[in-house]
């Protein structure tokens, strides 16, 4: 199947995105995408997923003669598929230029750069060695292939046990694993490539680019580096011209990406190897994801009901008899009133602000008002604290006076008056609220 | 997917039909068999009699029952091809026993006739023009086929261009063919999508989810900015904000809420509104 072109609007708004600095899933110019790792049942077998991109690397040994010119060395082998699972573009059984050199960057990654020891994987020197073969199959593509392959590689590379040998003499036994554990190849470091892109003839460099922005880069720049800070493979393509600066400073900031990388994998594989020994569950089913298709709706949740009762009367049974109640009524301002306790009534603290309001909007008229209804709000509240707690406000404006309980008549009068004085109208809420605290 | 093993699991062991009314909503998988609520009333419900539904059953015609995309007659038995969440639509009149379908989760477009679908021009041969739209091959486009288009008024549409059109032929084996226009001839919205604005590509279940008459993320969506969109049934959205990081937001928001609960949407809305 012909791959989905890309259309012109999509190429316009990544590039101009990237001239934003700006990446179609939020990254920052030199962030990778998730990087997860995960395990197989088997040994030497891999999922590495690099955002959406997901390879499978597998591991697997043979003995077989040595080449004629490396009597003493194991062989290597490195294969790389580009399945038409991955994307549809890929057509089957055929060698694409892309996978070429997709191919080639992976050998000159990982043999060319001796990460492996191929001595250790001698048997009997110019009869029989140890020949390690690292398949690799694109899963899904969505970008940055090589990134995730090298990772794979590297991974399932580290994570391979073989079978172990014995020689006495001429007799080489070859161990099951029940008999002998099997042993891990020795590995020198982990070479790991970090692909640099490039747009605009080489003015915006993103780090990781996804397969979006692979189809509108310039070109590419691969680096291979192990911890240690040492390149072992760099490729440019594409045909752009690069400066010194820009290749030091992508070296520079490989350096930093294969460091992180790196700790990740041997986190990876501590991980694993741990909950291997501990016999917990392990392997691909544990570690893929649940995306429910069903998650959209909201399902009805049925609801148990088969032992509501018993259950309702243990609790009761359980539960404190609830505390006594006062009811005593509790009257804040005219037309709002309260029973029992601890219930903050907003009401009156809204009438408070909206008078506060007021105000402040005719400050002289009312101050004139106020004073002059001065007298009869005094007296009104003397009445009240004299013999019942019920004070009525025979004002038009909106007033508050504040009923309470006869406890302590004195302060109310106060607070009456107070208000009455326009002091400071916004320490009555404060005040207010002492006074309930003290009704209670 | 625990969950759709766990139906497997379930009809492997029961080992016969369930039937339709009692699976709605719920996920079924390739080769089980249904039986559509006529079939088990006649037979008295869990009678030993539940056959396999005759949709041939001449003489008990209770009204048409239509079955949409994921569902197969299979001689008189009605069978499952597709793996989804089995659907029903009530019939609009008295009689007839609505449409069952199955709501699959696939990612490949099919073409059907008078789907509205994004295509991105790829060839200009002649009279006509190449459409990918994402099926198995590309639709064809007249140049005719578009508003005001006469054989001297030839419409500007260069290749690589996005067009939002409508299938009026789309058969099996056979090459598609678009139009941008109505019946009437009007453009109806349809046409060359505009040069901004970002094409992202979604699964066919989370279009249809998203023009449902009943999905609220539209309009969550357009409470937070002014925005065009476009949905193409092909699972190509076409979204244009303001600036580049309104639309990236929006593109970023509608492929998340796919795998989202009800409550989690709700919660990444009321954080967005926030900032």
């Amino acid at each position: 199947m012909k791959e989905t072109p890309l259309s012109n609007c999509e190429r316009r708004f990544l590039l101009r995105a990237i001239e934003e600095k700006k990446r179609l899933d939020g990254r920052q110019t030199y962030d990778y995408r998730n990087i997860k790792i995960s395990f197989g049942t088997d040994y030497g077998c891999c999922i590495v997923e690099l955002g959406k991109t997901r390879v499978l690397g597998q591991v697997s040994c043979e003995l077989v003669s040595p080449k004629l010119n490396r009597a003493t060395e194991g062989i290597l082998f490195f294969n790389l598929e580009l399945s038409q699972m991955a994307a549809p573009a890929f057509e089957p059984g055929r060698q694409s230029d892309l996978l070429v050199k997709l191919n080639r960057l992976l050998e000159r990654c990982l043999r060319n750069s001796k990460c492996i020891d191929t001595e250790s994987l001698c048997v009997v020197a110019g009869e029989k060695v140890w020949q390690i073969r690292v398949d690799l199959h694109l899963l899904n593509h969505d970008g940055n292939i090589i990134d995730a392959a090298s990772i794979a590689a590297i991974v399932a590379l580290c994570h391979f046990r073989r079978p172990d040998v014995s020689v006495q003499g001429d007799e080489v036994t070859l161990y099951t694993p029940e008999e002998r554990d099997p042993v891990p190849l020795s590995i020198h470091h982990m070479p790991i490539c970090v692909s640099f892109a490039f747009f605009q003839q080489g003015t915006y460099l993103l780090v990781d680019p996804n397969e979006r922005e692979e189809r509108v880069m310039d070109g590419l720049l691969v680096i291979a580096m192990n911890k240690h800070r040492e390149i072992c493979t760099i490729q440019s393509s594409g045909g752009i011209m690069l400066l010194k600066d820009q290749v030091l400073r992508c070296s520079k900031i490989a350096g930093v990406k294969v460091l992180e990388i790196t700790e990740l994998i041997q986190k990876a594989l501590e991980n694993d190897q741990k909950v291997r020994k501990e016999g917990g569950k392990f392997g691909f089913a544990e570690s893929i994801a649940s995306q429910r298709i069903t998650a959209f709706k909201m399902e009805k949740a049925p609801i148990d009901t088969s032992d509501v009762e018993e259950k309702a009367e243990e609790i009761i049974a359980e539960a404190e008899p609830p505390s006594e109640v006062v009811s005593n009524p509790v009257l804040w301002t005219p037309g709002t009133a309260q029973i029992g306790e601890g219930i903050e009534n907003s009401w009156g603290d809204l009438e408070d602000s909206e008078k506060e309001e007021e105000d402040e909007d005719g400050t002289d008229e009312a101050i004139i008002l106020d004073s002059l209804k001065m007298d009869t709000g005094v007296e009104v509240s003397n009445i009240g604290s004299q013999d019942a707690p019920i004070v009525l406000s025979d004002s038009e404006e909106e007033e508050m006076i504040i009923l309470e309980p006869d406890k302590n008549p004195k302060k109310i009068r106060t607070q009456t008056i107070s208000a009455k004085q326009e002091k400071a109208p916004s320490k009555k809420p404060v005040k207010k609220r002492k006074k309930k605290r003290a009704a209670n | 997917m625990a969950e759709a093993v766990g139906v497997a699991a379930e009809s492997l062991a029961g080992d016969r039909a369930r039937a339709a009314r009692t699976v709605l909503d719920q996920v079924v998988l390739p080769g089980e068999e249904l039986l559509l609520p006529e079939q088990e009333d006649a037979e008295g419900p869990g009678g030993a009699g539940e056959r396999p539904l005759r949709l041939n059953a001449g003489t008990r015609s209770r009204g048409r029952v239509v079955c949409g995309p994921g569902l197969r007659r299979c001689g008189d038995r009605l069978l499952v091809t597709k793996c989804g969440r089995l659907r029903h639509k009530e019939p609009g009149g008295s009689s007839g026993g609505g449409v069952y379908w199955v709501d699959s989760q696939q990612k490949r477009y099919v073409p059907v006739k008078g789907d509205h679908v994004i295509g991105i021009v790829t060839a200009k041969s002649g009279d006509i023009f190449k459409v990918d739209v994402g099926g198995s091959e590309p639709a064809s486009l007249s140049y005719l086929a578009f508003e005001g288009a006469t054989k001297r008024n030839r419409p500007n549409v260069q290749v690589g261009d996005l067009i939002y059109g409508q299938f009026v032929v789309a058969n099996k084996d056979m090459e598609p063919e678009m139009v941008c226009i109505d019946s009437c001839g009007r453009a109806s919205g349809m046409g060359v999508i505009g040069q901004d604005g970002l094409l992202f590509k979604v699964t066919l279940g989370l279009i249809r989810k998203l023009l449902a008459p009943d999905c609220e993320i539209l309009q969550e969506v357009g409470k937070l900015y002014p925005l065009e969109i476009v949905f193409g049934m092909n699972g190509r959205i076409w979204v244009k904000a303001k600036t580049i990081q309104q639309t990236l937001i929006l593109a970023n928001i509608l492929e998340a809420c796919e795998h989202m609960t009800a409550d989690q949407r709700k919660q990444i809305f009321s954080r967005l509104a926030e900032s």
